[in-house]
């Protein structure tokens, strides 16, 4: 595969991860648990949201076809959405959402801490930014995690029951094709071993802490890189996309 | 599920040009930890500071406000307390 296309993909599978879990944690906007964490939640979404649009515009140059982030956020279809299964999974309770992200989190923290040293500086520089804000998040997500997993009996039943719905997704974060290959070849991207390790040390300590169990259910879904989606996506597509579909090129 | 409420914390920032940390407002936690993470998403989100303290509101302690008169207004006339009965000679800016 040539780099350039390579590229693309790649920078296509951060974009479309900041993207759809930025939209996912927005619709907590006005409904979180307490004032604070609604805020909280919000800031975080923006955060993603950001991400996404200086990851899809230069996605879009990468491409070269004229499409700007715009295009690529509102006008693909479901198959041509390439982020992994674990954001596009619903809201469910605050547990739930705040398993989601801590499990994203913990992947993205040290991907960007190696990304930002990329021989591709447009993806060095984007990722020198959202590494500060990841790195909030992660924080944040695992002072939660920890007190949910060691709260109240209720707390903690509840969060365990979150993880195990959502492990099954994590053994994609690590997926690996040609994109991969080419990429690490070129010294643009880390390799996933390096990345995996680090997941693995953060996720085992918060859970330690957080006394809750990974599930020794090994089955394990993926898709997402490949453009196949859980039922989840398209949901939420139609409603992040209906303005755009319904009034083709409106701005305000 | 409890209806306990979390306690209260007031929040106090420090601006990027203020030398002291000024009373903001306040919120609810959990525990401190958390009361500084909530402070910095819900105080801090348009860059108004560098630094977060934050006091558990049952520590604070208040004058009791019946004793205004008491407390405050045998000061209102003792207007000598102000250095504003000396000359500033010409030439002397910024006072």
């Amino acid at each position: 595969m040539e780099k350039q296309k390579a590229l693309y993909e790649y920078v296509l599978r951060l974009a479309d991860d900041s993207l759809i879990l930025g939209h996912r944690v927005s619709e907590w906007c006005g409904h979180g648990p307490i004032l604070e964490e609604d805020i909280a939640l919000t800031n975080l979404a923006l955060d993603l949201i950001g991400q996404a649009t200086s990851l899809l515009n230069y996605a879009g140059e990468l491409e070269g076809k004229g499409r700007d982030g715009d295009a690529l956020a509102f006008l693909r279809y479901e198959r041509e959405y390439k982020n992994l299964l674990l954001v596009e999974q619903t809201n469910g309770d605050f547990g739930k959402t705040i398993m989601r992200q801590f499990l994203f989190d913990a992947f993205r923290k040290p991907l960007f801490e190696k990304l930002q040293h990329s021989s591709d500086q447009h993806l060095a520089a984007i990722a020198e930014k959202s590494l500060k804000e990841t790195k909030y998040h992660l924080k944040h997500t695992s002072e939660w995690v920890i007190r949910l997993g060691d709260g109240t009996e209720e707390s903690h039943n509840r969060i365990q029951e979150s993880l195990d719905a959502l492990w099954k997704y994590t053994n994609e974060i690590f997926y690996k094709d040609d994109v991969d290959s080419v990429l690490i070849a070129e010294n643009i991207i880390p390799s996933s071993e390096e990345i995996k390790a680090e997941w693995t040390k953060t996720i085992n300590d918060v859970l330690e802490q957080a006394t809750l169990t990974i599930p020794s259910n090994n089955w394990i879904q993926e898709g997402g890189r490949k453009g196949f989606h859980t039922e989840a996506l398209g949901y939420l597509l139609a409603e992040m996309q209906y303005m755009q579909r319904a009034y083709p090129n409106m701005t305000w | 599920m409890s209806k306990k409420e979390w306690p209260l914390w007031e929040v106090f920032i420090r601006s990027k040009q203020g030398l002291n940390h000024k009373h903001v407002g306040s919120l609810r936690a959990a525990d401190s930890t958390m009361a500084i993470e909530n402070a910095r998403d819900v105080y801090t989100r348009r860059s108004e500071g560098i630094s977060i303290w934050v006091i558990e509101s049952n520590n604070v302690f208040a004058n009791d406000s019946s004793e205004s008169d008491a407390l405050f207004e045998p000061a209102d006339s003792k207007i000598y307390r102000h250095p504003t009965f000396y000359d500033v000679p010409d030439g002397i800016s910024h006072m």
